[in-house]
């Protein structure tokens, strides 16, 4: 299959496994909240938490793939975790096909995990030393019902297909593959379950470019193949830009700006999403980058900043953005775009509020 | 001599290891001028970390065994006593890391640890040291430099122990100045200030500086020439533009094709097949033949030596011998030019 990517989303009706219908997402987040409370050292617990992931709300359409982007202590990883229940949200709500995730007569633990897995970035450490891969992969569908010969059956045929020869690959251990092997296990292992949707965190950040493209045109294929949704995690914007159909971009534990991939990377409305693309190191010797975007690293996740969280680096910052927290709303009607910014609510009291290019400097305007 | 303050020939490392020699360099050669930015370009287990710490001899005497010439400024560092290497770190040669708090020790402060390195190397009294100290984390841009010279490393934030670790490593006024990937570890944001701030020190001082990335957008950005390393071997080497714009060897081509730029998506990704070759038992010809497009028969049983595309460009692959051919019948390149 060279070429055209497949259009996202035309996940068949015939899908068994589908309930809500093609319109319903098949994942909806709404006020996920996790924060972690620290334990006080000598002096006892100071009540600070870590405000991890703070109130997000988001959907994914089925066949489609959300990229999430953000620096470290954005909430990404933990977003991914919550979701998958690895950690317990403290409140919010999670939806999966129309089913409620956690709740009483909900879609229980073990459902979930049939619908939802996860690749981390990791390969090593996310895989059993002591198991020759096949029994790896083998390892959930037992769990969940099939027998020895059938699970081992499917693991051979999954193995082959993420591109590892079964009869030469199967009976070996994690430490006698390549990074990129392992990788292509722990794809093989999370769709053992043949599930819906896959959360990829960091999944190709540890591996090397030129095997990185090799697990980045499996995963397109696979997704193309199984009718797969994607939930890609990563710091490399141009990771996400390749495999994603919308994105959401994090800051503090806060949604700063989601909407279409394109829209994004071409006329980015959040000054954090303006800044975090400016700072992608230019392909061009002749372009070098002048001038850092931002100074200075990310805030501590603790005790977050009041209103806007990313006032405190933020160079249109006025006294609005420090008294209320901004609305993710879409900047002009029928959009698909949602943006946290004073700066795109024209009732916000910002003086660039409504101002179709805030970020041309004032001389221009 | 002549204007380069660094040459190596035939660098060549091996590990001992419990399963066997580990030929981490193969024979690298390369020189840099004064002034100059090298950065070399590589994935895991290509030797451009081994290289740096070969310059700097912190391979691990027992372990490694290290033949071939290095020459910084005037010194044989390959052959100086380990008495004498210590002297020369810092005034001579500096080095910067991925990881700052492996570098700072976690009991001292900053700003001690700073003034013991000056204190080292210089005839200077303790404030005269600790005033140099200040203005060094000044100039790395640490806000409230005075206050900062008492933190301890854990109470500095990820990009401002980096910038304490470029003082750190400034503090002797090096000539060449080696970074082994020290952005990154560090997020998008963060990582362009420190690049900036290199680039800006680099050209303040007049640094020599070795950088050592696996990212082509890190290179692109710091890098006045650029060596490509595989296996072990530097296999294509010239000045940034040249390297990135006409690339010349294979492994350099498909690296850039299977990097993602903006506008690829919807686009198959051309990836390189295969994984790189395992340093204890590469491959007797060219280390790339086994994932080469353009293999021949014959590049099983030679390495290819580093060969010449015009003064400045040179690869190691059997296609650009008969090039090299045309190249003197033009006059593009005088008969009498080697490589590096």
């Amino acid at each position: 299959m060279v070429g055209v990517a497949p259009p996202p989303a035309t996940v068949s009706s015939r899908d068994p496994r589908d309930r809500g219908g093609p319109l319903q997402p098949l994942l909806l987040v709404r006020h996920l909240k996790k924060h972690f409370k620290i334990h006080g050292g000598l002096l006892g617990g100071s009540g600070s938490r870590v405000h991890a992931v703070d109130d997000i709300s988001f959907e994914i359409g089925k066949g489609e793939t959300l990229g999430i982007v953000g620096e470290s202590g954005c909430g990404k990883s933990t977003t991914a975790r919550v979701l998958m229940r690895l950690i317990e949200p403290d409140s919010g709500e999670v939806i999966f096909d129309g089913e409620a995730v956690g709740t009483t007569g909900g879609l229980s633990l073990r459902e979930l995990r049939r619908g939802m897995q996860m690749v981390f970035q990791d390969s090593y450490a996310s895989l059993n030393p002591r198991l020759p891969i096949e029994e790896t992969v083998a390892f959930s569908p037992r769990v969940h019902g099939l027998d020895r010969r059938q699970a081992r059956r499917r693991a051979r045929s999954l193995l082959g297909r993420v591109g590892l020869d079964p009869d030469l690959y199967a009976r070996r251990y994690p430490h006698e593959l390549s990074g990129g092997q392992r990788q292509r296990v722990n794809i093989a292992r999370a769709l053992a379950l043949e599930p819906r949707l896959v959360i990829l965190d960091e999944a190709v950040s540890a591996l090397d470019k030129s095997v990185e493209a090799q697990v980045l045109n499996l995963l397109v294929d696979l997704k193309s193949e199984l009718g797969l949704t994607y939930m890609f995690i990563s710091h490399d914007l141009n990771v996400v830009q390749y495999l994603s159909d919308r994105v959401m971009v994090m800051y503090l534990g806060k949604v700063v700006e989601i909407g279409d991939v394109d829209a994004i990377y071409d006329d980015p409305r959040h000054p954090y999403t303006r800044a975090l693309l400016a700072a992608m190191p230019s392909m061009d010797p002749d372009q070098p980058t002048m001038e850092a975007p931002l100074f200075g690293d990310p805030p501590n996740p603790i005790d977050p900043p009041s209103g806007c969280r990313f006032r405190t680096r933020c160079a249109f910052a006025e006294a609005v953005c420090e008294r209320t927290e901004p609305a993710l709303i879409p900047p002009e009607p029928r959009t698909s775009r949602s943006v946290g910014c004073h700066m795109s609510d024209p009732a916000s009291g910002h003086s660039r509020a409504g101002v179709r290019f805030p970020f041309a400097s004032d001389h221009l305007q | 001599m002549n204007d380069n303050l660094v040459e190596v020939r035939d660098l060549t490392v091996r590990f001992a290891t419990d399963d066997g020699p580990v030929a981490a360099l193969n024979g690298v050669d390369f020189s840099v001028a004064a002034g100059e930015v090298m950065t070399i370009l590589g994935e895991s287990g290509s030797g451009k970390s081994v290289t740096l710490r070969a310059l700097m001899r912190l391979l691990p005497p027992r372990k490694a065994s290290l033949s071939g010439t290095i020459r910084v400024g005037p010194h044989r560092i390959d052959t100086l006593g380990e008495h004498q290497v210590a002297e020369l770190r810092g005034p001579l040669i500096s080095m910067i890391f991925q990881e700052p708090m492996l570098a700072f020790d976690p009991v001292y402060t900053i700003g001690r640890q700073i003034t013991e390195t000056i204190i080292r190397h210089e005839r200077i009294d303790e404030a005269g040291a600790r005033a140099r100290a200040r203005q060094l984390l000044e100039r790395v841009q640490i806000p409230s430099a005075e206050r900062r010279l008492a933190s301890y490393p854990h109470e500095m934030s990820g990009g401002m122990r980096q910038r304490a670790m470029i003082a750190l490593a400034l503090a002797c006024r090096p000539a060449l100045l080696l970074a082994d990937e020290p952005t990154t570890a560090l997020d998008a944001t963060v990582q362009i200030q420190i690049l900036l701030l290199l680039r800006e020190l680099q050209r303040e001082l007049g640094m020599t500086v070795i950088f050592v990335t696996h990212d082509i957008g890190v290179a692109t950005e710091i890098a006045d020439t650029l060596a490509v390393m595989y296996a072990g071997r530097i296999v294509e080497h010239g000045p940034v533009r040249a390297v990135l714009r006409a690339p010349a060897h294979p492994y350099t081509r498909g690296l850039l094709a299977s990097t993602l730029k903006r506008g690829m998506r919807g686009r198959r990704l051309e990836a390189i097949p295969g994984a790189p070759p395992s340093l204890a038992d590469l491959p007797p010809g060219c280390s790339f033949a086994p994932r080469c497009p353009s293999v021949m028969p014959q590049c099983h049983d030679q390495v290819p030596p580093l060969t010449a595309i015009d003064d400045t460009h040179s690869d190691r692959c059997l296609l650009a011998i008969p090039r090299l051919a045309d190249a003197v019948d033009r006059g593009a390149v005088a008969a009498s030019y080697s490589p590096t």
